[in-house]
């Protein structure tokens, strides 16, 4: 039992973690909450990546000339550009945060549900009543 | 050899934990000034993971950018919008039962997978040591990550810098465009705002 555990620990809290980032995802409705959710757990996601390539009593995957044991380092390779790529993306999330607040002065989703239905019902009513005359 | 390796457990596990608490602590605020903190000390603990992992590079790199750049990214975007959020932190039932279903389906997958630490992955088997011997022989940078993102996958990084610019790009058009607007559209705005 203790050796499954440790043999899994890691997977097991990145699973946990993941899943608390899709929760925040999901449940909270303020948009900048969410892009944190979104940032937990994608760097779950890295740390995943990570513990595949590690090799019990391995070093870091730099040649020093002597013959070693290396953990893998193409999962190293991938994440670093992982993590570049995901700043980019919440760079552009944050920014379209800042233009709906700018147009919707409020960055809650369920404000901005209700004044997009309020929309919907005053264009209709205006429609309705354009037909009418 | 045993002993160390005891401690490197002791240490992986107790970063781990401090993760998970440090998640739940995102979960559980509800102001963002607290919560754009909390991120920072979630990256800089996953940096000290991967130190952990041998994975330096990617540590340094999280904590210069998810650690740095980002947290003052998250700072920039509050002052433009809020500092806190509206409702109060309560648990909603149904995103609640669909994380613990996926969490659930996720952990019955990891019962296949090689346990951690394990150089007898399929990971370890298929390109992994051309990889380490080319980086010796024939690209002779001592750093075998450098060779493989800059020569062997030089593909991946130069997708990446596209990303990267299509996402400044996108940026600009948002926030940029808004400067120029706001002069223009001083006047004609009284006009706009009586519709919606």
């Amino acid at each position: 039992m203790l050796e499954l555990f440790l043999d899994k620990y890691n997977y097991w809290i990145v699973v946990v973690l993941m899943m608390i980032g899709l929760y925040i995802v999901i449940a909270r409705g303020n948009l900048v909450k969410k892009i944190v959710g979104l940032n937990v757990f994608q760097t779950s996601v890295f740390m995943f990546y990570i513990s595949l390539g590690k090799a019990e009593g391995g070093t870091a995957p730099i040649l020093t000339g002597k013959p070693e044991l290396f953990s893998n380092p193409l999962p190293h390779v991938l994440i670093l550009t992982a993590i570049v790529v995901g700043i980019a993306t919440t760079a552009l999330g944050l920014a379209l945060v800042v233009r709906i607040r700018e147009s919707y002065d409020t960055i809650e989703e369920d404000e901005l549900e209700g004044m997009d239905n309020a929309v919907v019902t005053t264009e209709r009513a205006r429609l309705g009543t354009g037909d009418a005359a | 050899m045993m002993e160390s390796g005891i401690i490197n457990i002791l240490v992986d596990i107790s970063l781990m934990t401090l993760l998970g608490i440090t998640a739940i602590g995102i979960v559980r605020s509800r102001n963002l000034f607290a919560t754009a903190m909390l991120s920072g000390i979630y990256s800089l603990i996953s940096a000290a993971v991967f130190v952990t992992l041998d994975a330096v590079d990617v540590a340094f790199t999280e904590a210069a950018v998810g650690a740095g750049i980002s947290t003052v990214l998250m700072l920039g975007a509050m002052t433009l919008t809020r500092r806190s959020e509206k409702h109060a932190i309560k648990l909603h039932i149904g995103p609640l039962f669909v994380t613990i279903g996926i969490g659930a389906a996720l952990i019955y997958g990891t019962v296949d997978m090689p346990p951690f630490g394990s150089t007898d992955a399929p990971g370890f088997q298929h390109i992994v040591p051309e990889y380490i011997a080319g980086s010796r022989d024939d690209i002779q940078v001592p750093n075998i990550v450098t060779s493989i993102l800059a020569s062997y996958r030089g593909f991946d990084t130069l997708g990446e810098t596209a990303v990267i610019f299509a996402a400044g790009i996108g940026v600009l058009f948002l926030l940029g465009r808004r400067r120029e607007d706001e002069e223009a559209d001083e006047s004609s705005n009284s006009g706009k705002g009586e519709d919606a």
